[in-house]
């Protein structure tokens, strides 16, 4: 369903990406683990086509997209779904309009049938009452859930998830994370989320990789990441500052001797 | 030297990247403007926003500038017996000049802030991102309308400009030192001739077009937070009102010679 091949981009001398390999399976759910600042929310923005590799090819369905016409990259979108860290709604619309934007403008619906379909949206994400609300009025967690109905709202193939639970309380993020894989179970979707929330990868992931200094150095169930004998993979997700992975401006050799 | 030389030379530099990055979004928008579907909510709500909404300030602006160059004027033209010709200086100055300059300049620190603000805050926010996964062309959705609109309402509003300007001039010439009416509109209307009002407004155009693209383009490709957004905004209000100063030359050059 996606294939990453041979992935390169960089942000003038910051290498990001480095020959970068993935394939997700059509109806699996794909967790990218990774340390903030490694390029996660970059793969997102390529699969969906908003930045180009400088090298490497991405296929969505068999469709290489490095190579299509910026109409023809707009219809691919169409196949997407897309939740954002801070959820991106537009604060020049209401709940509602927020959530009906791709129906009004990909299919043309009158703006009634928009809003009853964007309340059946809401509803399936646990949201009641607040489709006239505007997005400074909603909660952090009330937001994701906006900006998942919205994503789902145009009943996408595909469905991305940036940081999905980054700055929610734990039992706002499992709701969230239990959003998700109802929305894998109802809708069918194919679906890949960054993440480095380690207890939301193991709750959503079918298959997490890990990317490490622009390459993924690992891919496997969550109970094959969870056992893993990569070090790299082992310091990530037992959160320790002891390691190979190295944090700018950290002094590892105090920590170590501490420790 | 060396030092001043490769400073001079990365500030040409990045001027040449800046500009054509700025002909690189106007020729995208120009493209865009005949892509269907049409964006008429929008158009009307920029339209709104940079027209209407300016015309109060624009308003003050205009009558004062009137009144004050009326009362320069007069006080000048008095010494060698000229004063009838007050009407007929203030009506060309407006109209050529004083309209869509003082116009474009406004426009430019109020609309023009406004939209390097939106678009800026839209673009750290991700909502830009967002409208793309939502396959919306983010150039048709957000800078065509405010192009469109900046390059209608900004005539629309000179015109009112330089009625009350030259309203502004008869005020101070009829009203405060008593000359006559008459004279002051027939030498308004004697030598007033109608390129000066639509060459006045194509500058207008102009200066709108160049509000709208530049403004965007310094919202649109904003980085880094809420600073990034103040820096856009600033940098959109000076880009913006040096374009207006220094194309307004070279156009009353070509237009008016």
């Amino acid at each position: 369903m996606i294939k990453l091949v041979d992935l390169h981009k960089a942000f003038g001398s910051n290498k990001v990406l480095q020959g970068l390999d993935l394939g997700v399976e059509k109806g699996e759910s794909m967790v990218i683990i990774g340390g903030s600042g490694s390029g996660k929310s970059i793969i997102l923005k390529h699969i969906i086509g908003i930045l180009k590799p400088d090298k490497g090819n991405i296929f969505i369905e068999g469709v290489n997209i490095t190579t299509l016409k910026e109409n023809e990259l707009y219809e691919v979108r169409k196949k997407f779904g897309m939740l954002f860290q801070m959820a991106a709604l537009f604060d020049s619309m209401n709940v509602w309009e927020n959530v009906g934007f791709a129906l009004m403008r990909q299919k043309n619906f009158k703006p009634g049938d928009v809003k009853e379909m964007a309340i059946e949206k809401l509803k399936l994400v646990g949201l009641v009452g607040v489709e006239n609300l505007s997005p400074a009025e909603l909660s952090g967690g009330m937001k994701k859930r906006v900006g998942l109905a919205r994503a789902i709202a145009h009943e996408p193939e595909i469905l991305l998830y940036d940081e999905p639970t980054t700055g929610l309380d734990p039992i706002t993020a499992d709701a969230i994370n239990d959003l998700i894989i109802e929305m894998r179970e109802r809708l069918s979707v194919t679906s890949v989320a960054i993440t480095h929330d380690m207890r939301s990868a193991y709750k959503i992931a079918d298959r997490i990789s890990m990317l490490y200094e622009g390459e993924i150095i690992q891919t496997g169930s969550p109970d094959e990441i969870k056992n893993t004998e990569n070090p790299v993979v082992k310091q990530f997700i037992t959160g320790s500052a002891i390691g190979p992975i190295k944090i700018e401006g950290v002094d590892h050799e105090r920590i170590f001797n501490r420790a | 030297m060396i030092t001043f030389i490769e400073r001079f030379g990365k500030k040409i530099i990045i001027f040449s990247e800046e500009f054509g990055r700025i002909l690189l979004l106007l020729s995208s928008t120009l493209k865009q403007m005949t892509a269907l579907p049409f964006e008429i909510k929008n158009i009307i709500k920029q339209m709104l926003e940079i027209g209407v909404r300016s015309l109060p300030v624009v308003l003050v602006t205009a009558i004062f500038t009137g009144m004050v160059f009326a009362l320069q004027t007069y006080t000048a033209f008095k010494r060698f017996g000229a004063v009838e010709l007050v009407g007929t200086v203030v009506a060309l100055s407006m109209t050529r000049e004083l309209g869509p300059v003082l116009t474009g300049l406004i426009v430019a620190g109020r609309a023009g802030a406004a939209m390097a603000a939106e678009l800026g805050t839209m673009r750290v926010t991700e909502q830009i991102d967002a409208l793309e996964t939502l396959a919306a062309n983010p150039v048709k959705y957000l800078i065509v309308p405010r192009f469109l609109s900046g390059l209608i309402m900004l005539p629309a509003v000179t015109i009112v400009a330089d009625i009350v300007g030259i309203i502004g001039g008869y005020i101070v010439t009829v009203g405060m030192f008593k000359t006559s009416s008459v004279v002051y509109w027939k030498r308004t209307w004697d030598y007033l001739e109608p390129g000066d009002i639509y060459n006045g407004l194509i500058k207008a155009c102009f200066f709108g077009a160049a509000i709208a693209i530049v403004s965007c383009y310094k919202g649109f490709y904003t980085m880094g937070g809420a600073e990034g957004v103040g820096k856009a905004t600033t940098g959109a209000v000076v880009l913006s009102s040096m374009t207006i100063l220094i194309s307004d030359y070279f156009l009353s050059n070509w237009l008016f010679r």
